[in-house]
Order: C-alpha cells, then structure tokens, then sequence
C-alpha cells in the first residue's frame, strides 16, 4: 500500500488523549474520569490474564481497592511470568543521583528513544508514574541495591545519560515480580483474588460488543471452562517467539492477544521488534532459545571486532592496534552505550562483513579487560558476577579471562493491541497492559524501560481508567449459559479437534522452528519489501504445511504439551503473515524497524515523517484475508522531531 | 549460516521416569540419544521428544519455561540430584559437557510428599505458594508508600535480605531433603523481611502463619543435613534456617 491509497480520515482511531498542558494531561484525566463508589466495587468482577508486571501488579491492586478479581496463567503458579527473567532494571525519574533528571528528562529520552513513533501523552504520563513505582517497591521490600548510606543506588543503563537506573543486582524483574506476588497472594489470602493456574486463555468472550469473559482450557484435566466478567484486562505479553529463537521463555505467546485480535481488537505496529544486541550466540540446530546477557554490561564491556576480515586467532592473540572497536569510533559521545537497536545492526554490519568471530562467525566481542584493569576483578565482580556465571554455564568460557561473544536476538515486541489513552482497546471492555499493547515505546524500547512500563500500567493506569467502563456504561448481567459463551468455547474445541486430527509426520518443534528461520530471514534485523513479500509467500506455504502435516500425539484430556504449543504456534502461522505486512506497509525505517531501502549514507534508519508519522492498527477481517488498515495519527507538541544522533 | 556442529557428539542412555496421570503407576524407561556437548541437558529432552513423536511415540512431559535459570519451573532429579550433578545450577542451565559419551543418566521428578506427580517428570508445587499466601509480603496497598528515601535501608542488611530473596521456588531444596523440609523456602521469605524495616509491623504473625501452613502442607521437618543448601541453584545459606527458628521462637514468645 502507498500513502496514496492509505485509509481515509473516517476511519483513523481516536486515542481519547486529553487536552491541555502536557504536564497536566494525566492529573486532568484522572479528575474528569468517572469514579466507580469504593461500595460499588465488589459488584463488579474482574479477569486478569497474565500475571507478570503488568497483569500481577493490575490484579492485586484492583483486588485491594474491591473489585472482584479473577487472575490466570499458563504457569504452576504466578511467580514464573517471564518478567522474571528481567535483568537489568527499572527506570524512575527520582533524580537520586542529583544529575539533572526529570519527569521531562526521562519522557524525552523515551520519546526520542522510541525513533518518535509513540503516543506522547501516554509516554509523560508513564515518566510522571515512573517514581510511584520505585515508592511502592521498596514498600513492599523489594531489595533494590543500597549504598552504604542505606539510600537506593542507581545506575546509568542502555543509552541513558543520567543515572536512572534502579536495579536488584541483576535480578530486577525477579525481585519486582516477587513483590507483585506477594501482593497478589495477600489478596488471595484474603479472598479477593480468585488464581486460576495452568490455565490458558483460548478465547474472548464479547456480548453485545463489550468484553464480557474469557474461555480457557486447563492445561492439567483438557476441560474448557467459561468465565464472566464485567471487564477483562490482558496483560499477557509480547510475541517474540513468533521468531522462535528468542530470549523469550518458551511458553510465552500471542495467543490470548490474537484471540482477542480475532475478536475485534485492532493490533498495532506489529513490525516493531527489538533485537537485543548483548545476547549469548548461538551454538548449533538444536538450539531452543537464546539467552539474553543484561545490556547493563555495555556500561564497563568494550564492544570489538578483528579488523581483517577472516581473522581466526583466539582474542587474546589480536593485538591492540588490529581491534576494531566499531561502536567507540563510530559514535564518540555515546560509544558503547547506544540504542540497543543501533547496537545490533552495527553488529549485524561487521558480522557481514565477515569480521564475525566465534565458530559461527555470528558473533562479536564484548572485552572486559580494561574494566577489569581498571577496577579491579571484585568490583567487576560485585557488578556483574551472577552474569558472568551465566555466560559460563551456557558457553564454558570464563568471561573474566577471555572477552565474550555476543549478537543480537529478539527480545522485546514494541508492538502489541492498540489501546487508547485509558488503555481500552476497540473492543469495549477490553483493556490491554505491559507488553501485551503497543502504546509508549514507539519503534524502539530503551533499556529498563519494560519493568517501568508493566508496573506503571499495573499499579497505576488501570486502577484509575478501568472506571472510564465499569461506571461509565450500563453493563447487563451476563451468565455463562449466554449464546456467545457456548458459541467461543464450541469453536475453540473445534479448533483443538482439528489440531489432533490432522495425524501428520512433523512435529510442533519443528514446524516452528522453520517459521522462526523464515521470520527471522525476512523480517528481522534488515527487511525490504522483496524479502518481505517473499517471506508472506513462504509463510503461507508453511501455514498450509502445519495444517496438513502437524502430528500432534497423545490425549486431549490429560497434560499434553504438544497440544499446547500447537494452539499457540497456529497463531503465529497467521500473526507473522500481519506482522511482515505491516513492515511491508511501512516503507520507512525507524528504530527497530529497518528497511533496506531507507537508510542514510552512513547506513543509519531514515525516517519519513512526512508520510508515516502514524501509528498503523490491523483490524482482523477473517482467516486467510487480508486485514484492514487503520491509523492513528501522531501528533508531537513537546518533543520536536528530528534525526536521531548518538554520534 | 550455523554450521552443524558435529564434533563433542555423544551417545547416551536415559533412563526416564514416565508415568500417566497422578496415582497411576510409574516406571523408568530407557531411550538411547546422540546427543552434542554445546546442548543444555533440556534441549537433549528436545530432541528426544522429537524424535519420539517421530516414531509415534508420545512426548515426555517435563516443566521448563524461561531456560535462564530464574523462573523455578524445571524440577528433574539427575541421578539422585536435584538440578544434577552441577552446585549452583537450575537443570535449564546444565550442559552436557558435564557428560561424556556412553554415560547411563536417570531423570525423575521431585520426589515428596507433598509435590505429587501430575504426569511424567511434572509435579504439583502449589504447597509453596500456600506457604506464601499466609504471609510472604508486607502489607501495603498501592499508592500508600512514602517516598522509597524514608525507608533508608543499612547496605550490609540490604545485600543479605536480598541473598535470601533470590529464592526462585523451584522446589529443590524440599527434593533434596532426607525429610522433604521445606524449611529453606519458607526461611528464605522470612528471612528476607526479618531484615527489612517494611517487613517489622508483621514480623511475628508472618513468621507463624508461614510455618504453621508450611506444616499442613505435608513437609517434613529439618534435622540439619543441610542438603538444601547444597542443591540450591541460588546458593542460599541454611543460616536463613537458623534465623527462622530464631524468628519462630521470638514470635511465640512475644504473643504469648
């Protein structure tokens, strides 16, 4: 599609951004929104899917102020959202550290960070919570790293240049999610929150238009149950594993947000997707996921290539003179602390080059020699032992003796359902949290910007625009014997049904590893638009392929992991098709989105802000068509658009 | 390109716990696999599993999700060890150059009481988020919390509660135990507020809520093997244990 023939002005999404002083807008909001009578509250129930940052925190929060809450995941139990696996740490613009931070700091950082494709007013009002969120943490324990005066530490993290960073060693998702659990088990103690474990969301129930519950199969016993709720609210992440290999966990999915695609919600920017720059490489075929290295490293690891091309001595035996430490040169002021996304072409560029290094050659050094020089082993130690430990593990060298290999791996979807500034998607009712929507890291997330994001959605949107609904809107009294209950769960058993009967030869696994080569191949670090059409077609011949000859084995009715990963991977056979279309639609490049054809001399994205200054939605219009195009314009009053530069 | 690496290849015999449903009978079953030192002990159950459902054979199911050793889903006992045969690590983040060609490996699940076996090498570990529900947080409700510099925190106490809540719930330390205690788990939660300022309002009622569910739960007690520690893929010390007695013994006394 061209500009030309793009969608008409009728058919652009309001987003329900308030007027007035940015500064002001979410204060304004929270006054003028309807409030819901704290008596009136326990009349209404509450689904929350998911229950990592965004989902955990949402669900005890919204328990604790009254509501009715029905919480589920896929996992044993809430503790294992793949938040925890979150390294690094979390943003907040305390200004701690005295160095010239703000609210208006970190709201421009993340503008510009985000190659100015996202919603401003959503991101000031993300930075103005970004302190809350530290205050209710280290409330409820959550042992944030402390200097010796007994105050919180902060550090300087992924491109940022003020020290913003709060962090737990490098187990910051962990210990936040924990503190979210425990949040969530003090409600269940208490009886507000009702969790459903190991149980997956297969479908949105909507009646009468508005999100009016979910189906879900237990994972132990295969039975659908029907829930009702008044509001459902999704927080159940990114869908980084569409690729495959990623740093995702191997459990997370699209499933519940393409159900609820499928049900109305429009998705937006789906070709936004961060490829992490400091990941551990791959070894062999047999890989199942890549392990990220916290991009907190890159403060004190130096960044290098040899500089022939070809060269296979072992690093150490690469004198000085014959590095090429190709982000220091190339980007003086911000050296080895660029964007993750400039970090990883430039990663992409050399390896390329065939200056790779490590048997694969799809590799690079992060050196830690001169840290280690100059602060010694321990403090290098204290900083970063746990990870040093893990690369270890997984490689068998000792990072303190011989520089590691990195490259880039999927790590993080920009992109999610489009909500509007209450976080409420096109389906009325339906709200969208964490990674899960598309809202605030535009075409590029910074660094310990995700955990900010969750907690800030969880802790403190939701509480406030789940009102703009539950008071604002007469909602019947819904029961699970409704039509469109028996009509979703009929049709998710007809799927699992078909799923069973196609008694092929290839496996799950395998049928999804080839999607992942084919996405990676087409739409990852570089796309252009004959790669991507070529990528559509071979993702429609896999598609058939998986319907033809999946072979699922074993009993419906019992613990079947299989089963399981074939619902979810059936998803991403038809939201990989979207997500190439929107790269394809897209011609421009910005932050994580890279087209071939637009690029500056020196191989930095070119964007088009003339052209593509929108956020595109994807609203579903039936299997194996073509979805439809909308827009939402976006308009940039405080941070003034220009070119990207950490030179 | 990856090149398809085919040296540090391995053959190897599994003897894996296989069992249909809970109470149904279970038993060991032996496969043969060629598997490759760069692979993580997880990713050789892959290609197992792969090539099972190639023969037609159904999948083995074992729990794993996050593969970086900190969500505390994997629960294999390797050859009598929890996480296997390597200190400080989760299953996940095993690798088979731990193993050399022709070693016989036997694969169970935890085995206790009170994490019975659901299917295969899965069990049921929703006893310890019991535990937690009785009292492992402070309670303080969204948006009620001063700012985080009132609360200024000694760093010594600071890196220790934060030693004892690095715990990701695995479970090994109760498959490890002679007794099947669950006393480092609910010691490391205690422990982490007993050494925090936000966790005193509730000292004594978190720390006998916390053992006395952990009691109905069906865990045994500790009489000091200290094979919990060992197991530990975090590392954490039995000298939590020590301070949850202490904790315990205060909190009785105190209330009565």
């Amino acid at each position: 599609m061209t500009p030309a023939d793009s969608p008409t002005a009728s058919e652009c999404l309001d987003s329900k951004v308030p007027s007035g002083p940015m500064s002001e807008r979410w204060s304004r909001h929270k006054f003028d929104l309807k409030l819901v009578n704290p008596s009136n509250r326990r009349k209404f129930d509450v689904i929350v899917v998911g229950t990592g940052l965004a989902g955990g925190s949402a669900a005890a929060t919204l328990a604790e102020m009254g509501y009715n809450v029905k919480a589920f995941c896929t996992h044993d139990s809430p503790r294992r959202a793949h938040s925890i696996a979150a390294q690094g740490g979390i943003n907040a613009a305390k200004n701690y550290k005295g160095d010239g931070d703000s609210v208006h700091r970190l709201f421009y950082d993340t503008v510009k960070g985000g190659d100015y494709r996202s919603r401003e007013s959503n991101v000031h009002r993300l930075a103005e919570v970004s302190v809350d969120i530290i205050d209710q943490c280290v409330a409820q324990g959550v042992p944030f790293a402390r200097e010796y005066g007994g105050l919180l530490d902060n550090r300087s993290f992924g491109g940022a240049q003020v020290s913003r960073t709060f962090y737990a060693r490098g187990q910051t998702g962990q210990q936040l999610l924990l503190g979210a659990y425990g949040a969530m088990n003090r409600m269940i103690q208490a009886g507000r929150i009702e969790m459903y474990n190991r149980r997956e969301m297969v479908d949105l129930v909507v009646v009468d238009g508005v999100a009016r519950g979910i189906i879900t199969r237990n994972l132990i016993t295969g039975e659908y149950e029907r829930h009702t709720a008044h509001t459902v609210l999704l927080g159940s992440g990114g869908y980084g594993n569409a690729f495959f290999l990623s740093t995702n966990a191997k459990n997370s999915n699209v499933t519940a947000a393409w159900r609820a695609h499928k049900r109305g919600a429009f998705f937006a920017n789906p070709c936004y997707t961060q490829i992490h720059p400091t990941c551990i490489p791959r070894s062999g075929d047999y890989q199942s996921k890549l392990t990220l290295m916290s991009e907190s490293l890159r403060n004190d690891g130096r960044v290098w290539v040899p500089k022939t091309k070809g060269d296979s001595r072992a690093a150490v035996d690469i004198p000085e003179n014959e590095r090429d430490y190709y982000l220091e040169s190339k980007y003086p002021s911000f050296g080895n602390l660029v964007p993750r996304d400039v970090a990883s072409r430039n990663a992409k560029l050399v390896t390329d080059e065939g200056r790779g290094v490590g048997p694969t050659g799809e590799a690079v050094y992060l050196d830690f020699a001169d840290a280690i020089k100059r602060d010694g082993r321990d403090t290098i130690a204290a900083r970063y032992g746990n990870l040093f430990e893990m690369y270890e593990r997984i490689t068998g060298d000792n990072p303190y003796e011989v520089p590691m290999r990195i490259f880039p791996a999927v790590h993080y979807t920009m992109g999610g359902l489009w909500v509007d500034y209450n976080l409420e998607s096109t389906v009325p009712g339906l709200f969208v949290l964490g990674e899960a929507n598309f809202s605030d890291h535009g075409a590029n997330r910074l660094g310990a910007s995700a955990l900010m994001q969750g907690l800030a959605d969880g802790y403190f949107v939701i509480p406030a625009t789940i009102a703009s609904h539950l008071a604002g809107r007469q909602l019947q009294e819904v029961t699970t014997d409704h039509e469109a209950f028996k009509e979703a769960e009929a049709s998710s058993r007809e799927r699992m049904d078909k799923l069973m009967a196609i008694k092929g030869t290839r496996s799950v696994d395998a049928l999804h590893r080839e999607l992942g080569n084919v996405v990676w191949n087409h739409c990852g670090m570089e796309r252009s638009a004959e790669g991507l059409n070529e990528g559509i077609k071979k993702v429609r011949d896999l598609r058939d392929q998986f319907w033809q000859d999946l072979r699922v084995l074993g009993d419906p009715q019992t613990v079947n992991q299989d089963l399981e990963k074939a619902g979810r991977l059936a998803d991403f056979m038809e939201f990989a098709e979207v997500m190439m279309n929107d790269a394809l639609v897209r011609d421009e490049s910005c932050g994580g989105h890279f087209r071939a054809e637009h690029q500056s001399d020196e191989g930095e994205a070119k964007r088009d802000d003339e052209n593509f200054s929108h956020t595109t939605a994807w609203e579903f219009s039936g299997e194996g068509q073509l979805p439809k195009e909308h827009r939402e314009p976006l308009t940039f009053e405080e941070v003034k658009l220009t070119t990207r530069s950490y030179k | 390109m990856i090149q398809k690496a085919n040296h540090g290849d391995m053959r190897l015999t599994l003897e894996v716990w296989r069992q249909a449903g809970p109470g149904a009978p279970g038993g060991f079953k032996t496969y043969e696999i060629v598997a490759n030192e760069h692979m993580s002990f997880l990713e050789m159950l892959d290609v197992l599993n792969q090539q099972l459902v190639e023969r037609g054979e159904e999948p083995i199911v074992f729990e794993h999700d996050c593969r970086e050793g900190i969500c505390g889903s994997c629960n294999l006992t390797i050859d009598g060890k929890p996480h296997g045969p390597r200190e400080r690590t989760t299953v996940c983040q095993l690798h088979m150059r731990e193993y050399r060609s022709g070693d016989h490996i036997k694969i169970e699940p935890w085995r206790a009481n009170a994490f019975p076996i659901i299917r295969d090498l899965m069990c049921d570990r929703g006893s310890f988020d019991k535990i937690q529900q009785a009292g492992g947080y402070v309670s303080v409700n969204t948006g009620a919390a001063p700012d985080a510099h009132c609360i200024p925190v000694p760093k010594e106490d600071a890196d220790l509660a934060f030693d004892a809540a690095q715990c990701i719930g695995c479970g090994a330390c109760v498959a490890a135990c002679p007794n099947a205690s669950a006393m480092l788990f609910t010691a490391a939660k205690v422990s982490q507020y007993a050494l925090l300022p936000q966790g005193e309002p509730e000292r004594e009622r978190r720390v006998i809520a916390m053992v006395d569910t952990m009691d109905e739960q069906g865990f045994g007690n500790c009489s000091n093997h200290y094979e919990c520690e060992a197991a530990c893929p975090k590392g954490i010390s039995v000298t939590n244990i020590s301070r949850m007695n202490r904790e315990y013994a205060r909190a009785t006394l105190k209330k009565r």
